[in-house]
């Protein structure tokens, strides 16, 4: 497949915007601006675009829902605050190819009525920050950001919000209220997002590659979009790989495919040519899988099959030294630590979790902590106010369920293993 | 007191705001930037400043890991400790970095010069294991390169 979303990010200084013209950058707005708003956001659902930050939400579904809303104040949110364990993806447009994101944005901002847009970037992208605000300047002045863009009456400005350090600012209703200056906690739902969202008005929130993926759809237009990769959910996906493997990074492939391919063909097997042992296909929320499971194809309905997600598409790869237990406790150290504690069963269950694997880290197990790891999951399970909990016992129950050996050699002989 | 020049730049992010509030995150930095961490005094005046309480603002304060309300050292070490980089050799660097500056997790060097503290996924899982120092990421560190990188900072 053809390099789309990664295409610029490959040659130098594309992040300035006279070098991103000569390649291309914004040129599919003027086709944009040639269609209704409404026609636009048909052609991004007969592309059938699933969003690309976790939850996979049909992205055409989610415009429409805000579109419909009256009101001439809304706002086009992009989620750039990559903090998933493993993921690393955005962190390449960001910096390589700001101007994708900016003509994605000024598109969706045009099809959902939205005349502000902010990018919400996490503090960890430092390097991001000056890069962007940077990229915008020059689309202000080309006229491609402020009013009356390209002539033809659209308005869009656009600014960076940056965080400070929050995991749970990726969650959609708390990165609005930390954009709104709180402590960046979920909001209740209903009402979402797309009819009440930042400062209460309809509100879209999209991740940096979603909205990278709209130029193209408009370009090639949707149909022609929707051939590339899976059926079910079709288009490019940037796998970002990581761990084990001989050559971590990014990788632009059709969605569908297969572990074994990106693991093997794509970064070149596992390190030391040791044996695999286990993959956490899309970041750390989504369930550990197994050397069984190398042929599942990496698209959202195959994972779930097998019983995991594609998540963010954040690929870590571990050899056969890697205990599982000890997997278990980083993760669960990094929930634990990211609980926002504006709910009980994700405040309290991942603080008891971490309680009990630091105690099998200390060779302290005892008989039957492994159905006292299942039980505190009963009752995070379901429960919790927004993803994050449910996110957090993913790793514990499905590394219960693959490696369970694992859990019953420490607690037998009570030797920590690194 | 506020200078006048932290002031302006407070003055500065309430231009891109839609409600003065939404600047809190950007002037505790401005805050930050020149002073290392946000005492109680600075947090009353920047509080005034954003027309919210400081118990509001406290709030928000306390709830970002990269917003410090104790002194911190001249340099912050944010070493990550999540998945990918515990798994390419995170322990080990801890040791290493521990035992070089004489600190742990949460502390600071005698003569002020780093502050060590763990980071969730730093986004540079490709480039692990990986550790900023103040806005610089590095990585992957390795026993080799850490003490280049640490003389960097003085």
């Amino acid at each position: 497949m053809e390099k789309m979303l990664l295409k610029r990010v490959d040659i130098p200084n594309a992040n300035d915007i006279d070098v991103a013209l000569k390649h291309g950058a914004y040129g599919a707005l003027s086709a944009a601006f040639g269609m209704r708003p409404v026609d636009v956001v048909n052609e991004v659902k007969r592309a059938t675009l699933r969003g690309r930050g976790g939850a996979g939400f049909p992205t055409g579904l989610k415009w429409e829902l805000c579109a419909r809303v009256p009101g001439s104040l809304k706002y086009l949110l992009c989620n750039a605050d990559e903090g998933e364990p493993g993921t690393i993806k955005d962190r390449f447009i960001l910096h390589q190819d700001p101007h994708l994101l900016i003509e994605g944005m000024v598109i969706s901002g045009y099809a959902i009525g939205a005349e502000r847009g902010y990018i919400y970037l996490r503090y960890e992208y430092p390097k991001a920050i000056g890069i962007l605000e940077k990229a915008i300047e020059q689309a202000y002045a080309k006229g491609y950001l402020g009013k009356n863009i390209l002539g033809k009456g659209v308005n869009f400005d656009l600014s960076v919000h940056r965080g400070a350090g929050a995991y749970i600012c990726g969650e959609e209703t708390a990165l609005i209220e930390s954009l709104e200056g709180k402590r960046g906690q979920p909001r209740i739902r209903p009402p979402f997002p797309a009819s009440q969202g930042a400062w209460r008005k309809p509100t879209v929130i999209n991740n940096v590659e979603t909205l990278s993926n709209i130029p193209f759809i408009i370009g090639m237009g949707g149909d022609a979009y929707a051939k590339i990769g899976a059926e079910t959910a079709p288009g490019p996906k940037i796998y970002g790989v990581s761990g084990h493997v001989n050559k971590p990074g990014v990788y632009e492939l059709p969605m569908g495919t297969t572990l074994r391919e990106i693991i093997y063909t794509h970064c070149g097997g596992i390190k030391g040519g040791k044996k695999l042992k286990a993959v956490i296909p899309g970041g750390a929320s989504t369930p550990i899988l197994t050397e069984s499971h190398l042929d599942v194809k990496m698209d959202f309905n195959s994972l779930v099959a097998a019983g995991s997600m594609l998540g963010s598409g954040a690929v870590m790869v571990m050899d056969e030294t890697v205990d599982m237990v000890n997997v278990a406790y980083v993760l669960v150290r990094f929930f634990a630590h990211e609980s926002c504690g504006k709910c009980t069963p994700c405040r309290e269950g991942t603080a008891w979790l971490y309680q009990v694997y630091t105690r099998l880290m200390h060779g302290e197990g005892k008989e039957g902590d492994i159905d006292l790891l299942l039980y505190i999951c009963e009752t995070v399970k379901g429960k919790c106010f927004c993803p994050l909990g449910e996110g957090a016992i993913q790793p514990v129950l499905s590394s219960i369920k693959h490696f369970r050996a694992d859990y019953e050699a420490r607690i037998k002989s009570g030797v920590v293993s690194h | 007191m506020l200078t006048e020049q932290e002031k302006q730049e407070i003055s500065e992010e309430l231009k891109h705001c839609e409600r003065p509030e939404a600047a809190a995150i950007e002037a505790l930095r401005v805050v930050q930037k020149k002073r290392g961490w946000v005492s109680d005094a600075s947090l009353r005046d920047v509080a005034a400043q954003l027309s919210m309480t400081p118990a509001e603002l406290d709030a928000v304060a306390t709830f970002y890991s990269f917003i410090f309300r104790k002194p911190v050292g001249r340099h912050v070490i944010a070493l990550c400790d999540s998945m990918v980089c515990w798994s390419l050799g995170h322990d080990d660097l801890y040791k290493l970095i521990s035992t070089k500056l004489g600190i742990g997790y949460g502390e600071t060097t005698g003569d002020n010069r780093f502050t060590l503290l763990p980071a969730s996924c730093l986004g540079a899982c490709d480039r692990a294991p990986a550790m900023m120092v103040d806005d610089e990421l590095f990585g992957p560190v390795t026993p080799e390169t850490i003490d280049e990188i640490l003389s960097k900072y003085s």
